[in-house]
């Protein structure tokens, strides 16, 4: 692979970092602290929001996100041949 | 059968497995012992990282801690799982492929120097010795409960067993072990959490129950919260302390979790990159069956405690309480006299008094009398947060195989991450002290040997601070996260997504950033460096979170140092641009 294809490579993969680490920040700083107030207001089934958040909902989607992560690289991987 | 037979079964036979499998892939070569040959599968190595990665303090002391703290415990939940999304996309791939076996190689080698390779090494040695002495510790308690044997010869059994499997059958017993292990902890734990959810609301899944709704069709939280304000806690789920140190712990937690050596190195046990990414989230999923039911369980087991003690005559307490009285870890004073338990807020011991102290007497009543008591305390019961996930299927009155189980489970969770960490720790002197830097011309069976003898005398120390404990263990265990994110995680996440970052940068901030935690730490939690007041706490933000504070100072002094020092070699730039291809990683691990 040549340095320009490597250089492409790389910045896709810096963008999907940059977005599946905004959605880990939202869901456990945002949704889970500083939000927190806010979001116990609403009710989900017996649970407070925010609360469900910090408790249950931010480790649902820490698991979606890695998962998410490996198929998106893997596409990649194979789209610049990196997959061997 | 009663629960002694039960447990003396139960730990049999998970024993026998863990040696057996340990016997069975007995290590031959240096790099099988090390990282299991580069073979094992990503199902496989998700397994045992789980099982390396839930410690007792995740499989005794979590529940525990949440159901006393409420809201306050999600700094846990979300610090010790966020942490893999960051090991998953920000270190593990670049590391597989770079493709040593140790973090210290890493830095050692992006940095071309010794000194951080050197830096690197004592990190890692001190990260996994605080943690291992807190392993040998859990061992020795949970035999201490269930085999009536005395602590100290619970822990000596348990040095014994880990020397086993550890030295003898290297980094390949321990992953296959570990898989065993994983099973039998996940078991132990789901087992009384479905039963008590079933019980409790009548849903299977404990995630399930946490929400649901008792007999009474109030939702199990509400009432939660309504007994608290009764008995005058704060309440459930809203907890006390400030917003923005449940931030920084959360933040140093996870930071800290993905710095912690002994996890970072079980991805280099994988053929691919790929592998190592799949991994990282099956080992994530793994751990997330326990940590989401874990705080189902804090509030299945609060609501029961306090529904089962609280203004009820002692002398119909049932047998769990007095035979929680009989390790110290229980103890109650009947201050007003009325014969009544009286469970409210505030400590029922003297002010600064940790556990509560027996004259040796007991009452009329039958409780042991304690010597440090606060009579002007309302609050009459002392219970140790520790014993909430051992005497939670007690409480429920479950059977006696389901109570023997778990403790199994707590084995198979200390024991588990005790060899991990000995692996750590018998590879950083052996391969990246000895053979780096001491003598590089050692054989392979010369390094062999010296990895195995480091291994020994680990567990020897580790069993020495098991049987004896520095005071406060939890203190200690808090420093460990602090340390691993403010020195290693900066080095190493600049050392790949940052190609101009240099020796002089790197190693100015680890040692800037651990430098000011350990200050801080020893500031404030050991109060060893002027005052330590609550009121003086840089932003009210606790020891336990400062780590994330030490790493932010970390990266900026790395990248304003890097700024105004050559930048590094050729070949180092060369390096950089080569780790972030995953193809081609699998050249290394061809035996």
């Amino acid at each position: 692979m040549d340095k320009q294809q490597a250089k492409k490579y790389w910045q896709a993969n810096l963008r999907y970092l940059v977005v599946l680490l905004s959605i880990w920040f939202l869901v456990s700083y945002v949704c889970g602290i500083l939000l927190v107030d806010q979001l116990n207001g609403i009710q989900l089934g017996g649970f407070k929001l925010g609360f469900w958040f910090a408790q249950q909902g931010a480790i649902y989607v820490f698991v979606l996100l890695i998962f998410v992560y490996v198929w998106l690289m893997n596409k990649l991987d194979h789209k610049y041949g990196q997959d061997a | 059968m009663d629960i002694k037979i039960w447990t003396y079964i139960l730990v049999g036979l998970t024993f026998a497995l863990y040696i057996g499998i340990a016997i069975w892939s007995r290590a031959g070569s240096t790099k099988e012992f090390y990282v299991a040959g580069g073979g094992v599968s990503p199902l496989a190595n998700g397994l045992a990282t789980a099982a390396d990665w839930m410690s007792a303090a995740s499989f005794i002391s979590m529940a525990g801690i949440i159901s006393f703290a409420g809201y306050d415990g999600s700094v846990y939940l979300m610090g010790w799982t966020g942490g893999y999304v960051l090991l998953a996309l920000l270190l593990a791939p670049y590391l597989r492929k770079f493709g040593k076996f140790t973090v210290p190689d890493f830095i050692g080698d992006r940095y071309y120097s010794n000194v951080a390779r050197t830096v690197a090494v004592i990190c890692a040695l001190f990260v996994s010795f605080t943690y291992v002495a807190g392993q040998m510790r859990g061992v020795g308690v949970v035999f201490s409960r269930f085999l009536e044997v005395e602590v100290e010869l619970g822990v000596v059994i348990g040095m014994i067993i880990v020397f086993f499997y550890a030295v003898l059958g290297g980094m390949k017993g321990i992953t296959y072990t570990q898989v065993a292990q994983y099973c039998v902890l996940i078991f132990a734990f789901m087992v009384p959490a479905i039963f008590i959810s079933i019980q409790m609301t009548g849903h299977v899944l404990p995630q399930l129950g946490f929400g649901g709704s008792g007999a009474d069709g109030v939702p199990l939280l509400e009432r939660l919260d309504g007994l608290h304000e009764e008995l005058g806690f704060a309440a459930y789920t809203n907890g006390s302390k400030s917003m923005i140190d449940v931030f920084c712990i959360t933040a140093a937690l996870m930071v800290g979790t993905a710095g912690l050596p002994h996890v970072i190195v079980r991805f280099f046990t994988v053929p691919k990159v790929k592998d190592a990414r799949k991994s990282a989230g099956y080992a994530l999923l793994f751990i997330a069956i326990l940590y989401t039911a874990a705080p189902a369980v804090a509030v299945f087991a609060r609501t029961n405690l306090i529904e089962t003690v609280s203004q009820k005559e002692y002398t119909s307490m049932p047998a769990w309480v007095s035979n929680w009285e009989k390790t110290g870890l229980l103890a109650w004073e009947d201050k007003n006299g009325d014969g009544k338990v009286q469970y409210l807020s505030g400590s029922a011991l003297m002010p600064g008094q940790k556990k509560p102290e027996f004259t040796g007497d007991t009452t009329a009543l039958g409780n042991r009398v304690v010597a440090n008591m606060n009579p002007d305390a309302p609050n009459e019961l002392f219970v140790d947060r520790d014993i909430m996930v051992l005497a939670n299927p007690e409480i429920a009155k479950l059977p006696d195989w389901v109570i023997a189980l778990v403790a199994a489970g707590g084995l198979a969770a200390a024991l588990s991450t005790a060899a991990g960490l000995l692996l750590v720790i018998s590879t950083s002197v052996a391969h990246d002290f000895f053979k780096k830097q001491v003598k590089p011309d050692i054989s392979e069976k010369g390094e062999l040997i010296a990895a195995r003898v480091a291994a020994a005398v680990a567990v020897i120390i580790a069993g020495y601070f098991g049987i004896d404990p520095p005071d406060y263990v939890a203190a200690v265990v808090a420093l460990a996260f602090g340390l691993a994110a403010a020195s290693f995680f900066p080095a190493i996440v600049l050392g790949i997504f940052s190609k101009r970052m240099n020796k002089e940068g790197a190693i100015a901030g680890m040692i800037i950033g651990l430098g000011l935690t350990i200050f801080y730490i020893l500031k404030f939690k050991f109060g060893l460096i002027g005052s330590s007041s609550k009121a003086d706490l840089w932003f009210g933000i606790s020891p336990e979170g400062f780590g994330f504070v030490g790493m932010l100072v970390n990266f900026a002094v790395a990248l304003l140092i890097s700024r105004f020092t050559p930048p590094p070699p050729l070949e180092v730039q060369e390096l950089v641009e080569e780790i972030r291809l995953p193809s081609g990683a699998g050249e290394a691990h061809n035996h």
